[in-house]
């Protein structure tokens, strides 16, 4: 790496501090405690979710499923823990069956993709509208009502003032980071995103690297709806609307290349916080919602352009 | 002398090709052997066979003394076999140690986590086994190319710790990307190998091949067809034994050679483009068959890719029939009336989804255009002709063009600049992997071309192909025209001129 290409790996986080700095110009309320702590608090989940949506990118691949499968797992956590559908009350032993539940969607993500030959997005696309489709069709369009207090504070509750969601999401973090830095599994997945042929040649199981990947962005998928569930305090199949959006911005704003091979989980935080502080600082300016997405829509176009060397593609696809 | 590698009565088949043919090579402990031939001779499929990535279909492969049937190159690898690519496998996100480890982090885990610390001490050893004396932690995208080669070797060299049995170190073409002084080092490096490990050096550099091995196989047309100790071979029998026959007049239809036409179809002056070529000038004449040879990275590919569009000059004039042109973009070439029949053909010849029809008449966009729709039966009609007229072998003008043989591909490509009424071809490897006898029926197009008054401009595949077909020879060597040879028929140059001026 050479002169910009050196620095280019520096540029989000700059875009993050030039942000904070622009919005905190315009708005005083801006660099607040109580502020700071709705931005980390309306970054837990996302943040949660772009930890494994990031692996996939690595790999090469992409993951649309992560509205299906946080919907799916936040309806199964809200019908588990009390409610007022249901009579089961199994508290936090929900937890563990939203990441299993999660978990399966992502191996059968990557099962379709890899054994039925199926290009990622659209195996991915499928399986994320068959679990709205079930989502919907179990509920019906009803909205399942979250009595269980304990179970909220997973999101609510607060640690040192801060919301317990944003410790889960660290923690998330820290999980996700120690998978890239020090697993086999983190290694494969840069070794596949940047020549897939050589990674095979040299013995990556790349058809197992890749089940893999899928599954655990699947377990990522599943904690986030079950953060969801108890953040809003109820389950409904529309409970994820938006979070693809934002999940594919923040990896590719954080910095991690649509083509494979380069980026990291951190980069992916930096990604999440740009957008988080964007949104948020929109919201301080009082710019409509409508606005806002639009706004989000130029932002991962101008990240992508920005970070791609665009002189040596020969064919856009 | 312990035999660690060898290949007993060796035949690999593929469809209408028998790419090895009854091959024994043995290698022995400590010792380095060269392997040369020319382009199709064998080599590469011998490698393949060697590194796992084909089998066998007669014969045996026997590696420190087992029967093996390998089944991909890491199972090769497992065994003892290390392939150095000449396209290198080094992936540039990856660090140096996790290069050399990659696939095998295996041993450095503890419980489940992978322990840096140790992988890296275990890198270092391995990086000093080459002399580089680097930071393992180093990503790989940071180093030269000539330490990327190095670390590939290392990864090899990790083996001998880790296998029972010799290491055996296959390097293919290992100079072609380096420069002089990373070039004696590496020699340097082979000579410290040795100590360590068998090699097999692949190269169509003799002079190399024979400074560096002790023992020299010459393959041609899937054959090994000498064997030779490096101390009693000269340059000049082993190239005999690689062309394997004296200059053959009727094989390039030489007899049918015309004199250029005065007329000029093509003029280049002052064509430049850094680090590629530099100050090109020629002109190419109507019935010209205009050879260009030079090693890789002479920048002969580079300017024909220039004049076909798809690598703008940064300065120079480029005339076609008497009127200046711009070429900046395939189109602009194609309107200009200059064809170009790409190397990768599979990937830039032929669109392997459209039928031959289609792909005859992809070029000639408004000939079969009425009222802005596609003129179905003109395309038919026309499709039809050139069919019957090159001889092109497919069941129906509707066949698909990927699923014709490689000589029936590239007449079609021809067929589609002829139709678009192209002048001017450009012939990038024209006959590169396709068999003999389609060979000939390439270059009795490339002569019917040249006499109805096309200029062909030429890069072939050998030395010998360039000579036997071109009438007139631009030796490239750094980006730049080093000399030009006159080849009429009766007088062509001979190989070694060629080469004089290439290198």
């Amino acid at each position: 790496m050479t002169g910009w290409g050196r620095y280019r790996s520096l540029a989000p986080v700059l875009v993050l501090l030039l942000l904070c700095l622009a919005i905190s110009a315009i708005n005083s309320n801006f660099l607040s405690v109580p502020n700071f702590v709705r931005l980390l608090s309306a970054a837990a989940i996302p943040m949660v979710l772009v930890m494994g949506a990031t692996f996939v990118i690595l790999m090469g691949s992409i993951d649309l499923s992560v509205e299906g499968v946080v919907a799916l797992t936040a309806v199964a956590v809200s019908m588990l823990v009390a409610n007022d559908v249901t009579s089961l009350d199994l508290g936090f032993l929900s937890l563990p069956v939203a990441l299993v539940v999660g978990g399966l969607i992502g191996f059968a993500n990557g099962f379709i993709h890899v054994r039925l030959r199926i290009p990622s997005f659209m195996a991915t696309l499928g399986i994320g509208f068959a679990c709205v489709g079930i989502a919907t069709a179990v509920l019906g369009g009803y909205t399942v009502r979250i009595s269980d207090r304990g179970f909220r504070d997973l999101t609510l509750g607060r640690v040192l003032g801060v919301p317990f969601s944003v410790w889960t999401a660290g923690l998330a973090v820290f999980v996700a980071w120690i998978i890239q830095e020090r697993t086999r599994i983190g290694r494969w997945i840069y070794a596949i995103g940047t020549d897939e042929v050589t990674a095979r040649q040299v013995g990556v199981p790349v058809e197992r690297t890749r089940i893999w990947v899928f599954t655990i962005a699947g377990l990522f998928y599943g904690l986030g709806g079950a953060m969801s569930a108890a953040q809003l305090g109820q389950g409904h199949a529309l409970i994820s609307q938006g979070r693809l959006f934002t999940t594919i911005t923040a990896v590719v704003v954080g910095g991690t290349a649509l083509s494979g091979g380069v980026g990291s989980v951190l980069n992916s935080v930096i990604g999440v916080l740009i957008v988080v502080v964007l949104t948020n600082g929109m919201v301080l300016m009082g710019i409509p919602p409508f606005v806002q997405l639009g706004v989000q829509g130029v932002l991962i176009i101008s990240a992508v352009a920005l970070a791609l060397d665009r002189t040596r593609l020969q064919v856009v696809k | 002398m312990t035999t660690v590698l060898e290949v007993r009565n060796g035949s690999k088949s593929f469809p209408g090709v028998k790419a090895l043919d009854d091959v024994s090579i043995e290698i022995a402990r400590n010792e380095v052997v060269g392997l040369i031939g020319e382009n199709g001779a064998g080599k590469s499929t011998l490698l393949k066979i060697i590194t796992g990535i084909y089998q066998l279909d007669e014969g045996e492969l026997i590696v420190n003394s087992r029967t093996l049937a390998l089944k991909s190159p890491r199972d090769a690898f497992d065994h003892g076999v290390a392939m150095v690519f000449q396209e290198q496998s080094v992936l540039p996100t990856l660090t140096i140690a996790e290069n050399i480890f990659l696939g095998r982090e295996q041993e450095f885990l503890r419980f489940g986590l992978i322990d840096r610390k140790r992988m890296n001490a275990a890198a270092r050893d391995e990086l000093a086994k080459v002399h580089l004396d680097l930071d393992p932690a180093t990503r790989t995208a940071d180093l030269t190319f000539g330490q990327r080669q190095m670390v590939e070797i290392a990864k090899a060299l990790s083996l001998d710790s880790r296998i029972e049995g010799e290491v055996i170190i296959l390097l293919d073409e290992p100079t072609s990307v380096l420069e002089q002084r990373e070039i004696d080092l590496l020699f340097a490096i082979i000579a410290d190998l040795k100590q360590r490990a068998s090699i097999l050096f692949i190269s169509h550099r003799l002079d190399e091949v024979l400074r560096v091995s002790d023992r020299v196989y010459v393959m041609r047309d899937g054959r090994v067809v000498h064997e030779v100790a490096s101390a009693d071979a000269k340059i000049h029998d082993l190239h005999q034994h690689m062309v394997g026959r004296q200059l053959d007049h009727r094989y390039y239809r030489e007899q049918r050679q015309v004199a250029a036409d005065e007329r000029v179809l093509l003029k280049v002056e002052g064509l430049t483009r850094t680090g590629a070529f530099n100050d090109i000038a020629f002109k190419l004449h109507a019935g010209e068959i205009l050879g260009i040879a030079g090693v890789v990275g002479s920048g002969r590919e580079a300017l024909a890719r220039c004049l076909a569009g798809l690598e703008p000059a940064e300065s120079g004039d480029i005339e076609v029939g008497g009127a200046s042109v711009r070429i900046a973009a395939p189109h602009q070439a194609v309107a200009a009336g200059i064809g170009f029949v790409p190397s990768e053909r599979k990937v830039e010849g032929i669109v392997a989804a459209l039928d031959v029809s289609e792909n005859m008449s992809l070029a000639a966009k408004d000939r079969f255009l009425r009222h802005g729709l596609i003129d179905f039966a003109a395309e038919r009609e026309t499709a039809t002709t050139w069919v019957r007229r090159l001889g092109v072998k497919t069941p129906s003008i509707r066949t698909p063009g990927g699923s014709l043989s490689g000589g029936n591909q590239q007449k079609v490509v021809l067929a589609k600049w002829r139709i678009a009424g192209s002048d001017v071809m450009i012939l990038d490897h024209p006959t590169r992997g396709i068999d003999v006898g389609a060979k000939e029926e390439v270059y009795e197009l490339i002569r019917d071309m040249a006499a109805e008054g096309l200029g062909i401009l030429l890069l072939a595949d050998t030395l010998e192909e360039v000579i036997g077909l071109s009438s007139r020879i631009l030796v490239m060597k750094d980006g730049r025209i080093s000399r030009t040879f006159e080849a009429p028929v009766g007088a062509k140059p001979e190989q070694i001129d060629l080469i004089e001026a290439m290198v």
